[in-house]
């Protein structure tokens, strides 16, 4: 039997206000742990305010080898950004 | 209130944080996983940070021109009022997780009291320490619970630590005379009434460990005098060697 | 894959390297460069624990608190790098427990400097003035190393280190203003740690087998030499302003250069400890197969504890 402690990724919120950031990865063998060790190995400095930590098997990760299917399309879409659009001139902001 | 009076019920408290920051400091590097390394060494640094903070207000009280260091380093090892609980060696994981979680459902309970205190140096520093005490108890929790009901071996190198450590349980409820005054001129806590909520405390987690409560009658005691173990010896030399054979010196 | 098809994705490869962009866990990439960077991002994670060894070795015995607290924390650190980069080095592929094993079979190098014994206190100044000097020349270029969990990692520890070493250096100046005795014992830790601190950079640029490609991966941005020569050049003028003396008669300022002339290196000695036979190897090697062995049942433990309590939950759900 493999006896050795999953990987986990570790999600960290710096203060209220921002995202949970991904702050990196460590082992252990169930979440309490997970979250426990997260504590002590990415919050030393006062890193932090939250954390959440998801086991890393449990993560789906996009294949870079479809990279251009999934995100090339979006390159060309120029219309979804503001500057596509032209003002007259006396507006200044919109 | 006499300051020698407070500064001995001091010392009942902060001892028992240097020695077992030393004691756990001793691990560093010699963990099972370095998650754990890393977890016990900060609890480790909590204790010690507690105890320059008793230190230092014992320095101010007693007068002369101590320093922490003097207080730490430089007394015998009758002046040490630790309890022999947290003096008792690293034999194995299961060792260093029973004394602390026996130790620490002590301590919060006691500094849940002494935050109450009307020494307010005293009650800061509980307040304080409150956080960081919670946070171990929940780390030995969990961790005699993981031992407790993991593994067949786990659960025998587990129950012999709690046989083995349950006989110096007992003294964390005994009364010193500094105590007694300190109780009574309202600075310090009347531990006696802490022992039947450590106690309850101490079996729901042993239970749901999976644990037997040892029945135990005869308990050990003689810290709170100064009177040690064995062991205590060793950890002050180590603690001691650099002071002791350097005298006079600022480092 | 056809031979053709890889040299390829190979040229590509190189192209995205040269144009500074980063390389990620599930991005193609060649054999050659997973397993170079196992192999140096291991060696750093085994340096980092290893290395808390002859440090820890004064935990106890440090001569104050703060010393003391000062001390633990930095140890605490060199674990929490360690785990950074074990964890770079696990999305290439390959697991801690693994790495690991290559350690404690002596398969996997670790940085020789540790297995110099600590003997005196200042022994902890030096190492936090010189290793950590020298190691900080080592891994501020990495930074922007090519390969993004890597670089992350790095960065992560450069920030940390930061006061490392001036921990070491204030250990070393307070010994150095202190009574005789104390200057004495900072003397005699820069006499012993000096040379293996320079040894430390790696072998001369003439002797080294990986510079060229780590050059092209950005895993170095400066030849062995050079980074060498940056930290006598930065640590000789250190030395000065507390009254210490560098243990090399051959020591001079070069006005023409603007560097630092300096002695021979005993190479032989740097071999024999890379190859095992330093005062401490064995001890070091010990320590830590030790302390796995021993953890092996409270792992275990826990993953058991974990497996059942997950069995409970699932009962409870049905």
């Amino acid at each position: 039997m493999n006896n050795n402690w999953p990987l986990w990724e570790v999600f960290v919120r710096s203060k209220n206000g921002l995202e949970h950031r991904h702050f990196g990865s460590l082992h252990a063998a169930d979440a309490e742990m997970a979250l426990e060790n997260a504590r002590d190995v990415y919050t030393r400095r006062n890193e932090g305010v939250s954390i959440w930590v998801v086991e890393s098997k449990n993560i789906t990760a996009s294949n870079p080898e479809n990279h251009g299917e999934l995100f090339e399309p979006a390159q060309d879409k120029v219309y979804r950004h503001p500057t596509f659009y032209t003002l007259p001139d006396e507006v200044k902001h919109m | 209130m006499k300051n020698e009076n407070k500064i001995q019920y001091i010392y009942g408290i902060a001892d028992n944080a240097l020695i077992l920051g030393q004691r756990l400091s001793e691990l560093c590097g010699h963990g099972p996983s370095l998650e754990t390394d890393i977890a016990t060494t900060n609890m480790a640094l909590d204790l010690l940070g507690q105890t320059r903070s008793y230190y230092q207000y014992v320095a101010q009280l007693s007068g002369e021109e101590k320093t922490e260091d003097d207080i730490a380093f430089l007394r015998t090892e009758r002046q040490y009022k630790n309890v022999l609980l947290v003096e008792q060696p690293n034999v194995h994981f299961g060792y260093v997780i029973t004394r602390q979680f026996l130790y620490d459902v002590f301590h919060l309970l006691l500094l849940q009291e002494l935050q109450n205190s009307n020494d307010e140096m005293l009650s800061a520093i509980a307040k304080k320490a409150i956080k960081e005490v919670s946070y171990h108890q929940r780390f030995s929790s969990d961790w005699i619970k993981r031992l407790g009901d993991g593994t067949d071996e786990s659960r025998e190198k587990v129950q012999e630590a709690v046989n083995d450590l349950w006989k110096f349980t007992d003294e964390l409820f005994h009364m010193t005379d500094d105590d007694k005054i300190a109780v009574e001129s309202g600075i310090g806590v009347d531990v006696t009434t802490l022992k039947d909520k450590y106690h309850q405390i101490v079996k729901e987690i042993l239970e749901e460990a999976t644990l037997m409560v040892p029945e135990v009658k005869w308990f050990q005691k003689g810290g709170k005098q100064g009177v040690h173990s064995e062991h205590m010896g060793y950890l002050l030399a180590d603690l001691q060697y650099m002071q002791r054979t350097y005298p006079n010196m600022k480092w | 894959m056809s031979e053709k098809e890889i040299k390829n994705l190979e040229e590509i490869f190189e192209q995205r390297i040269a144009r500074d962009e980063k390389i990620e866990p599930k991005d193609w990439m060649p054999e050659k460069y997973r397993k170079t960077h196992i192999r140096q991002i291991s060696q750093h994670a085994h340096s980092e624990i290893v290395g808390m060894l002859p440090e820890g070795n004064w935990i106890t015995r440090a001569p104050s608190l703060r010393r003391k607290v000062a001390l633990l924390a930095k140890v605490q650190d060199e674990a929490g790098h360690g785990l950074y980069l074990y964890s770079a080095c696990e999305t290439l592929g390959v697991s801690r427990d693994e790495l690991y094993d290559q350690l404690h079979t002596g398969k996997a190098k670790y940085s020789s400097i540790f297995n110099y014994p600590t003997i005196t206190w200042a022994d902890i100044g030096a190492i936090g003035w010189l290793v950590d000097g020298a190691a900080i020349i080592n891994q501020v270029p990495l930074c922007s190393t090519s390969y993004g969990p890597y670089a992350r990692a790095m960065i992560r520890v450069c920030k940390e280190e930061s006061f490392h070493q001036r921990q070491g250096y204030e250990i070393m100046t307070t010994l150095a203003k202190g009574t005789p005795e104390q200057k004495a014992m900072a003397q005699d830790a820069l006499n012993r740690w000096w040379w293996p601190s320079l040894m430390m950079l790696g072998p001369t640029d003439a002797e080294s087998i990986h510079t060229e490609q780590s050059m092209k991966w950005k895993l170095k941005r400066k030849t062995n030499d050079e980074l060498r020569q940056q930290f006598i050049d930065q640590t000789v003028p250190q030395a000065d302003i507390i009254g210490l003396t560098v243990p090399d008669p051959d020591l001079k300022w070069n006005e023409e250069t603007g560097h630092y002339d300096f002695g021979e290196i005993d190479w032989d000695e740097f071999w024999q400890v890379v190859k095992g036979h330093g005062p401490c190897n064995h001890e070091r090697m010990s320590a830590r197969v030790n302390a796995w062995e021993k953890g092996e049942w409270v792992r275990d433990a826990a993953m058991a504890y974990a497996k059942k309590q997950e069995e409970k939950k699932l009962k409870k759900a049905i």
